[in-house]
């Protein structure tokens, strides 16, 4: 009779906590979405009246935001996926005894604030940086391309910033495969891209729906890419969640907003794992 | 080029096959010529460099130095993917994440043959696995997985099979019935096998040739009676079987035979089983050669005399005598018990006979003891 | 018998056939180099700014100093900034770590009804993005009256270290034998015993990392922090908003020093675990 209690009070206090400070803040934020404003009130002031149509006005007006969320997100978290695919795989099977040290190295940065580090590529990237006079020297880009404040560097930084969430989970299932299959595979006469495609990459399937989730989500509910390395045309829709909140006290619009953003990334998150064909995520 | 290699048939030849890493020789100057269609063994302790062999084979590694040959074709650099060698891998390597007929139908998908699906039946038929074909592989048991890798690997009709250690995962009931099985599919299929083992047992049973390595290097080839019957080396003769090593001087010659005095006693041995370089030898005998005599019955042949039962072991088929010699030397005596009961006790004085023809002769140069003490299996070696 | 040909020269390889191995072996060596700088060059810009002798804004270089290491208080609310992020850390770190533990065990140990949902709540939390759970939680304060500052930073926090928590020490849990537990009880150790002696010590390395991870999460959080603490300043807030007018040099002294003592703790804790297993 105890061991069948037990579970339920070890979960007990954690879930209540989740239960208050996440359920309930999402539920009050559904009902928030459908508020409008108490007609001669003031600023922050809003009663419910169940208007759906805040969604659309929300939409319609910062569609060009969504979309660009979304755009970004998916450009960064493929530039995300290239670069650290080898990168896990090199940890995987070509670092010997070097291994923990080059687990360490990745997850490393993270030590130093990610503004900070943000903050650095701006100043890198930016017109006194040495980046921009040696590319213009060479001329790689000509005189009047900046780098900083660009959707480009944006994406670069949001890149950059999630680079070891995709790392860690693409290592991890790499590191599973038996080198004697890959072995095996070109013993049964598949050259190295066709042992990559046949093998390596199913087997490692669940580290890229890992990764790729780990970096897009936060991908496309961040602004700080966006305020620190972008300009007003590289806004995405945390910017405007935000200053909907600080700025205009817009609460409707910012609750709507928030819970279309999270819509989005919940059917994009579900058909991907359909696709990709994977349950195993956590 | 990768055309020529994947069609090339005929003998395997390596020539002065090396692989170095650092300091360490793991092959060192091997040449080695496997005729088509027999069935070969590489057997030696772990770290003999046999696994290294075998994967410059394959191509998966990449010799340091020399050649390999399949028929007239220099494969020594191209790719295990260009190469017409297949290779049964420790632990199968099977993939997990495709079924069983997919696991068998990859090698001859890359290669684009056509009438994949009779093939793959074919082969699932020989191994006796057919009902298994749209399983994946974690729902076989280790017995099951083995035969679906050499399926896999001989549904491809290579010129060479490599088996690696293909039976170490699996217990010893099993092992010998895979055993049978996998000479009976050498004969069936006719292809050349190559089979690399730490299990003299297993490489006797199944090998028409047997090359013991060591450190590297072979120490001896031949058919497993050869080897068996007239070992060359104190290494040869410890490692398969076990043997009675007793030091000596070849004080003459009697015709075809060297007489030769063990502790003051003479005994004779055929001139062409010594590998002795000068006088100082080992005289090698078999420990199932040996008869016991007590000492006022009549023997014939080689007789050391003086020795007394040391300790007896019932084996059933057998009985297993340590003997002490008067120069301290206990050896080893396996008697078959036709006659129903053991004869001998302990602390009984006994003569030792054998017929000289049983005997081998070693240099007196070399470690009594070698090969006698490596390790037990290892599997996942070098 | 010999199987040596002694006359014959060693057959060797061609030496294109031979570079070209080479390379196609050390390809990805050579990629892995370039990746890892790309991770470090921002991490080497912060610590070579540390010791611009910069005045107010860190922008430009404009000499060598060793002043901001020696007085890292010297710009006006880094200090402070920087002890409310190690006390919200600390607070959050230790709920998150002992809550988190407690949901492991149960999902990792036990088999019950509502396990999947279990698993589901513990998920949500990591999929949905920091800026509507920061959003979220600052709409339920302000209905509740509560005003933003120090304790609802470390609610928050908390709410999204738990799951990594979970998660973390689940994979512990889940990679123990449980023929060892099973030892333990037929050595005569009762289920808190065998809890205390053997699961415990097992798992604590689990704890241990989980605890690292919540604290790192707590230590760099901006976005949720920004809802959540009204007037107070963290680190990462005090970057944000300095930003704009230039950060001090100090600010990358203390990311340094942080960097520098974070990988020390890793680097010991994997030293020890080290010694341990020998």
């Amino acid at each position: 009779m105890g061991k069948i209690r037990t579970p339920y009070l070890l979960l007990l206090p954690g879930f209540a906590f989740l239960f208050t400070f996440f359920i309930l803040p999402i539920i009050n934020l559904a009902q928030t979405s459908t508020q409008t404003k108490i007609a001669g009130g003031d600023t922050g002031q809003y009663e419910q009246t169940l208007r759906f149509a805040n969604y659309v006005d929300a939409f319609v007006d910062n569609k060009e935001q969504f979309g660009r969320s979304f755009l970004y997100a998916i450009i960064a978290t493929v530039l995300a996926l290239a670069i650290a695919y080898p990168l896990a795989y090199a940890i995987a099977f070509k670092s010997g005894k070097y291994k923990n040290v080059l687990l360490v190295l990745v997850v490393a940065p993270f030590f130093t604030s990610f503004l900070l580090r943000t903050i650095a590529w701006k100043q890198i990237l930016g017109e006194e940086g040495f980046l921009v006079p040696t590319l213009r020297t060479l001329g790689i880009i000509s005189e009047n391309t900046t780098l900083t404040s660009t959707s480009f560097a944006v994406v670069m930084g949001m890149t950059y910033n999630f680079l070891p969430f995709m790392t860690l989970p693409l290592y991890a299932s790499i590191d599973r495969i038996d080198p004697r299959t890959l072995e095996a595979s070109g013993d049964l006469y598949a050259n190295g891209y066709t042992t990559f495609r046949k093998v390596t990459l199913p087997l490692s399937m669940p580290g890229v729906v890992a990764g790729t989730l780990l970096t897009f989500i936060p991908a496309a509910g961040d602004y700080v890419n966006a305020a620190i390395l972008g300009n007003p045309n590289t806004k995405m829709l945390g910017n405007v969640i935000e200053s909907r909140y600080f700025k205009i006290v817009d609460y409707p619009t910012a609750a709507a907003l928030s819970f279309t953003l999270m819509a989005a990334i919940l059917i994009l998150v579900t058909l991907y794992i359909r696709k990709a064909g994977t349950e195993e995520l956590v | 080029m990768a055309k020529a290699s994947i069609e090339a048939r005929g003998d395997l030849r390596l020539t002065r096959l090396t692989k170095t890493y650092g300091d360490f020789t793991a092959v060192d100057d091997l040449s080695l010529t496997i005729p088509k269609g027999s069935f070969f063994a590489l057997l030696g302790p772990s770290g003999c460099g046999k696994t290294t062999t075998l994967r410059m084979i394959a191509g998966l590694e990449e010799p340091t130095a020399g050649s390999i040959h399949l028929g007239e074709t220099d494969i020594t650099t191209t790719k295990p993917y260009q190469r017409p060698i297949n290779t049964v891998f420790q632990n199968y390597a099977l993939f997990p994440h495709l079924t069983i007929f997919e696991n068998i139908a990859f090698g001859l998908r890359r290669r684009g043959q056509k009438d994949v699906k009779e093939a793959v039946d074919k082969v699932l038929n020989l191994v006796e696995l057919p009902h298994l074909a749209q399983r994946k592989p974690t729902q076989l048991s280790g017995g099951q997985q083995q035969r679906i890798a050499l399926a896999r690997a001989i549904v491809n009709r290579p010129a060479l099979l490599l088996l690696d250690e293909p039976l170490g995962a699996l217990d010893l009931k099993l092992r010998r019935q895979m055993q049978i099985e996998l000479k009976w599919i050498q004969k069936e299929v006719g292809l050349t096998f190559v089979h690399v083992t730490h299990d003299q047992e297993e490489a006797m049973t199944m090998a028409d040739t047997i090359a013991v390595m060591n450190e590297g290097q072979i120490e001896q080839m031949g058919s497993p009676a050869e080897l068996y019957d007239n070992p060359e080396t104190a290494y040869v003769a410890n490692f398969l079987g076990q043997s009675n090593l007793i030091k000596g001087t070849i004080s003459g010659n009697d015709g075809d035979s060297h007489i030769v005095d063990l502790y003051g006693q003479k005994i004779s041995l055929p001139k062409n089983r010594s590998h002795a370089v000068d006088n100082s030898t080992y005289a090698g005998i078999r420990p199932e050669k040996f008869r016991i005599s007590l000492l006022d019955t009549p023997v014939k042949g080689n007789v050391l005399s003086g020795g007394h039962i040391e300790d007896v072991s019932y084996i059933g088929v057998s009985t297993q005598y340590q003997v002490e010699m008067p120069w301290g030397q206990e050896l080893m005596v396996f008697e078959q018990n036709d006659d129903g009961v053991a004869p001998f006790n302990k602390g009984d004085a006994v003569n030792i006979s054998w017929e000289p023809a049983f005997t081998f002769a070693l240099r007196g140069d070399e470690d009594a003891t070698a090969g006698s003490e490596v390790e037990p299996e290892v599997l996942d070696e070098e | 018998m010999s199987h040596k040909i002694k006359d014959a020269t060693i057959p060797t390889i061609p030496l294109g056939a031979r570079i070209q191995r080479w390379v196609g072996r050390n390809l990805i060596r050579i990629y892995a180099v370039i990746a890892f700088t790309y991770l470090f060059i921002p991490v080497a810009y912060t610590f070579a700014f540390s010791f611009n002798d910069s005045g107010k804004s860190n922008l430009i270089w404009k000499g060598f100093t060793l002043g901001n290491w020696q007085n890292p208080c010297g710009a006006p609310e880094v200090c402070s900034a920087l002890g409310n992020s190690i006390k919200i850390g600390f607070l959050a770190t230790f709920f998150s770590t002992i809550l988190g533990t407690m949901i492991a065990f149960a999902i990792g140990r036990h088999k019950f009804k509502g396990r999947s949902t279990s698993n589901l709540l513990i998920f949500l939390p990591m999929a949905t993005p920091e800026i509507v759970m920061g959003a979220s939680l600052l709409s339920l304060f302000l209905v509740f009256k509560i005003n933003p500052g120090f304790w609802p930073t470390v609610i928050a926090h908390i709410v999204f270290c738990i799951s990594f928590v979970v998660v973390t020490v689940k994979a512990r849990i889940a990679s123990l034998d449980p023929r060892l537990e099973q030892a333990a009880m037929d050595l005569y150790a009762n289920e808190f015993e065998t809890f205390r002696r053997v699961t415990l010590p097992l798992v604590a390395p689990g704890i241990a990392g989980a605890a690292l991870l919540a604290f790192s999460l707590s230590f760099d959080d901006f976005i949720i922090t920004n809802f959540n603490s009204g007037t107070l300043t963290t680190f990462p807030k005090f970057i944000y908003v300095s930003a704009a007018r230039g950060i001090p040099a100090q600010a990358n002294v203390i990311g340094s020093a942080m960097f520098f003592l974070a990988l020390t703790i890793v680097i010991v804790g994997q030293l020890v675990n080290r010694r341990k297993v020998r």
